[in-house]
């Protein structure tokens, strides 16, 4: 039964995820790419969610993984001819090495997890601001390398020619992969202890939670998920670092925290919200037609818009949308008023 | 003259000195709010493009250099109150972590405000421009700005401390960072203290945009934006929790700043910033609660 009641905390999400798909296949091919974006967004989210949101420990890390994500299988899907011509000082390796789609997607999330585990190593003993400024400088490192270093991809370019091999059912299927793996982490006995440290370390501590395993093991999750999602978003369109930095940080972070930074739940209805706002702001700079009145403004009004809305939630509803709940099926009252019963008859 | 190790130089000693006291400044700036409200605010840094951009207004209309440094502190105190009363007030009360993200908002509110009203493209601030001209000390060409910062910081820190030990409000403040509420059952009134903070904040952010803005004439909606970035990253190292720290750990990082990119040989400069980062990433390991603290306290929870 408790089962039972527990399934929408994982189906809610998961048809929220479908809608948003069958939505996007339904508009036109212009508007498709917004559902798009929108859709590796929620993945983004999600593997921000599965440290961040069960941990409590604010990381500004987690868009380095999604980059190294992202290197990792555009290097490996380009077309070696390509890679000749516009990365002349790639490593030989990554030069002459060509995977498929699924494969490079996997092997980003395997690289995504092996750099957050080697960084969460020693930096999961920090917590608080510490631990924030810590990560921001992962950030800041993996930026920066990305940026200058031309042995390991395209440096200040962007990935030109990278197969655009991310569909609408690509991307969905991927949201779903990084759902259902949040969604069974958080249930396991790792996701709850995990938990438990969020609520009182101390008391964790003393029941026999060892913080920096439990962190890890989340971090390093969570960066395999970042890597996938990073995967996704190069092979959907042509990404350089600076795109891989602080404003899809502040965004996705956002996200989270609009949501509600608590549930799962709330990591998706953030993403697919604001990013549905962003996107509908963003679409109307080419006039939109709305319930037959056409909407046309002018050009930075959605980012505008974005963080006005932001900054209203968070003042209005600090603990997100969602208030950081997952959505249960009501509880059956009977037996609380049984109980209720018998105590007042004794 | 040089200095006999590497290939450090006095002038370039001397511009790590003055990036050391601007970042000082900025950090002061940063601690003072975070002492009283507890919030870490990162769109410290649009305080800083705000004047900037009004300076460069001001060579625009061919204001003279003082008006146009007014009209820089009019905005940037403007702009540093409105945000307090608009933001901070309501929230208050939250945890930490959901003020930060505000304050991320915030900052991502009024770049794209300042993208949208004044363009993509540099505008000049180059009124104070010929301060960058080298004076001769003793043999060595000092840039004119490296003086002028290191002597506007060490000024404005004496001024503050002098306002911070020696005025009501400074004790009251004080006294509100040490235990805010506390404080405030002893009588200090909470929003006239929180406005005093935010509006020393606003005039220091003003005082670092001039600064910063000879050093880097080109202003655009990213004007200060990593500037406070490293700032934030020096403020922790320090350790956020005392003013001295705090301010050491941000002129620490601006030093080092400073130094680095006029030591390192000129194929590693671009790898400035991870070279940085990873000395915070590892004194952050080693202490944790700050360079300049004593032994750790109470765990915080953010």
């Amino acid at each position: 039964m408790n089962q039972l009641r527990r399934l929408p905390e994982l189906l809610g999400p998961a048809l929220l995820i479908l809608a948003t798909a069958w939505l996007g296949l339904e508009v036109s091919s212009y508007l498709e790419a917004y559902f798009l974006d929108t859709l590796v967004k929620v993945a983004i989210v999600v593997a921000l969610y599965l440290f961040i949101g069960n941990s409590g420990v604010l990381s500004f890390g987690q868009i380095s993984f999604v980059a190294l994500g992202a290197w990792t299988a555009g290097l490996l899907t380009m077309p070696e001819s390509q890679k000749r011509l516009e990365m002349p000082g790639l490593w030989h390796f990554l030069l002459t090495t060509n995977v498929g789609n699924a494969a490079s997607l996997a092997l980003a999330a395997v690289v995504g997890g092996i750099a957050a585990l080697v960084v969460g190593l020693p930096l999961m003993r920090l917590s608080g601001l510490a631990a924030g400024i810590a990560t921001f400088s992962v950030l800041e490192i993996t930026n920066n390398v990305l940026t200058f270093d031309g042995k390991i991809g395209p440096g200040v370019n962007n990935f030109s020619s990278v197969p655009a091999t991310t569909g609408i059912w690509q991307a969905a299927v991927a949201c779903l992969i990084c759902i259902a793996v949040a969604y069974v982490y958080q249930r396991t006995r790792f996701g709850r202890m995990l938990r438990a440290t969020r609520e009182d370390p101390a008391a964790a501590a003393a029941a026999g939670i060892s913080i920096n395993r439990q962190r890890l093991l989340a971090f390093t999750l969570s960066g395999a998920l970042a890597g996938f999602a990073g995967g996704l978003y190069v092979h959907l369109q042509p990404l350089a670092s600076g795109g891989l930095y602080l404003d899809l940080t502040f965004i996705t972070l956002a996200m989270l925290v609009v949501g509600g930074s608590g549930s799962l739940l709330g990591a998706v209805v953030g993403a697919l919200a604001l990013n549905g706002i962003f996107s509908f702001f963003s679409a109307a700079t080419n006039t939109v037609v709305v319930f037959g009145w056409h909407l046309k403004v002018p050009s930075g009004t959605a980012e505008i818009v974005l963080g006005v809305l932001m900054a209203v939630v968070l003042i209005l509803r600090p603990s997100g949308i969602t208030g950081g709940r997952e959505l249960f099926l009501p509880r059956r009252r009977r037996p609380v008023a049984d109980l209720e019963k018998a105590r007042a008859t004794t | 003259m040089t200095l006999a190790f590497l290939n450090l130089t006095w002038p370039t000693f001397a511009d790590g000195l003055a990036l050391g006291g601007i970042y000082a400044l900025m950090a002061v700036g940063i601690g003072l709010v975070f002492g009283v409200l507890r919030l870490v605010n990162f769109a410290y840094g649009q305080l800083l493009m705000a004047g900037a951009y009004a300076l460069a207004y001001g060579a625009t209309w061919n204001l003279p250099t003082w008006e146009s440094i007014l009209l820089c502190f009019g905005v940037v105190l403007v702009l540093s109150l409105l945000m307090e009363v608009l933001v901070f007030r309501p929230l208050r009360l939250h945890s930490p972590a959901t003020m930060l993200v505000a304050t991320f908002a915030v900052a991502f509110l009024l770049q794209n405000i300042a993208l949208l009203k004044f363009g993509a493209l540099p505008r000049s601030a180059g009124s104070l421009a010929l301060l960058n001209a080298p004076w001769d000390i003793f043999g060595a060409e000092i840039r004119k700005i490296a003086v002028v910062s290191v002597a506007t910081a060490a000024g404005c820190l004496v001024i503050l401390q002098m306002l911070l030990k020696l005025t009501p409000l400074g004790l009251h403040m004080r006294a509100a960072s040490m235990d805010f509420r506390t404080a405030r059952l002893l009588g200090v009134r909470a929003n006239r203290v929180i406005t005093g903070a935010v509006i020393l904040s606003g005039l220091l952010a003003a005082v670092s945009a001039v600064m910063l803005s000879v050093q880097d004439i080109n202003v655009t909606s990213t004007f200060g934006l990593q500037d406070t970035i490293v700032v934030l990253a020096g403020v922790v190292l320090g350790g956020l929790n005392r003013l001295i720290p705090a301010t050491l750990g941000g002129f620490a990082i601006g030093f080092a700043t400073g130094i680095l990119g006029g030591v390192l040989p000129s194929n590693q400069v671009q790898y400035l910033q991870s070279f940085v980062f990873a000395a915070v990433i590892v004194v952050l390991l080693v202490r944790p609660n700050g360079l300049f603290t004593r032994a750790a306290g109470a765990v915080e929870r953010v």
